[in-house]
């Protein structure tokens, strides 16, 4: 089950684990702490933080999350969006 | 088994080894623990070898020129591509981003190189650079403008950062001019950069 839908505002968790050791994360550092909205539930995918490690990998929901620029830069240009692949764990309701 | 980090004489050792008895101790270790036939790393290679911008220029052409095919290709891109006789088995699988008036699309992988190799083979060099990746998400309508690519006022871009397990390619919009050209024709105009949405086909003046 995914806990979010679409049109959904969520906030990436402002989490920085690569200071707490080897880690594999597939969100990327601009976006921690940002804002944005659910896209799409693009489908379930085994985490790849576990996998990684040839760890267990739970299959978690992975969205599709856009992003305005003017919640990420200092100088942002109108009329673009971003969308990144995110999964569940990283997102918060906002 | 989680990575232990490499002790400096280990460290030392992986640099002043050559890659190919590197490549060939690795590969023992593979077929040792069964994790991967020997027969499995040639055609892995090849099958990427085969794939190249051309099979996804051909892939445009066809949308272009039969609506039916297009749908498909939007809806079920790992199906659509079979015509051309990719298969995405055991490959990540593959989003098709529709350009259309006032919507653009723009492909990166900030974190890596994320590419849908499967349908077009190994990405052009500087999709791995440091710097395309850092501008694209940041200043992507100057980064086009730089390649000339300047869209019509008012068309939104968007940027998708390849970060997960999806691979994305752009449908690019068939240039006017072209009235009347079968696929053939349509799949030259289609640049590798179309396909990734740094430029847009055109027709010869």
């Amino acid at each position: 089950m995914s806990r979010f839908r679409v049109g959904d505002k969520v906030r990436v968790r402002e989490d920085w684990p690569e200071q707490r050791g080897p880690v594999h994360i597939r969100t990327p550092h601009y976006l921690r702490g940002r804002a944005g909205e659910i896209a799409a539930l693009l489908g379930v995918f085994p985490n790849p933080e576990d996998l990684a490690f040839d760890r267990p990998a739970p299959r978690l929901p992975l969205y599709h999350v856009r992003f305005r620029p003017e919640a990420l830069w200092p100088e942002p240009v109108s009329g673009e969006t971003l969308l990144v692949e995110i999964f569940e764990p990283w997102l918060t309701p906002l | 088994m989680a990575h232990a980090p490499l002790s400096a004489a280990d460290r030392k050792l992986l640099e002043t080894t050559p890659p190919e008895a590197l490549f060939a101790a690795l590969k023992r270790v593979l077929f040792a623990k069964g994790l991967v036939a020997p027969e499995e790393i040639p055609a892995q290679i090849a099958q990427t070898e085969r794939a190249s911008p051309l099979i996804g220029a051909q892939i445009v052409a066809r949308a272009w020129t039969d609506p039916a095919y297009r749908a498909l290709l939007l809806a079920e891109p790992a199906r659509a591509v079979e015509a051309f006789g990719v298969s995405l088995t055991g490959a990540p699988p593959l989003g098709v981003l529709e350009n259309r008036p006032g919507q653009h699309h723009l492909i990166v992988c900030t974190l890596c190189s994320c590419y849908p190799r499967a349908v077009l083979g190994y990405p052009p060099f500087w999709y791995k650079s440091a710097a395309y990746r850092a501008r694209a998400v940041r200043d992507p309508r100057g980064l086009l403008a730089e390649w000339g690519t300047v869209l019509p006022a008012g068309t939104e871009i968007t940027v998708v950062d390849s970060t997960a397990d999806y691979r994305w390619m752009v449908l690019p919009m068939r240039p006017s001019g072209t009235e009347g050209w079968d696929e053939a024709r349509l799949s030259a105009l289609v640049r590798v950069s179309d396909l990734i949405g740094m430029t847009v086909p055109e027709a010869p003046a």
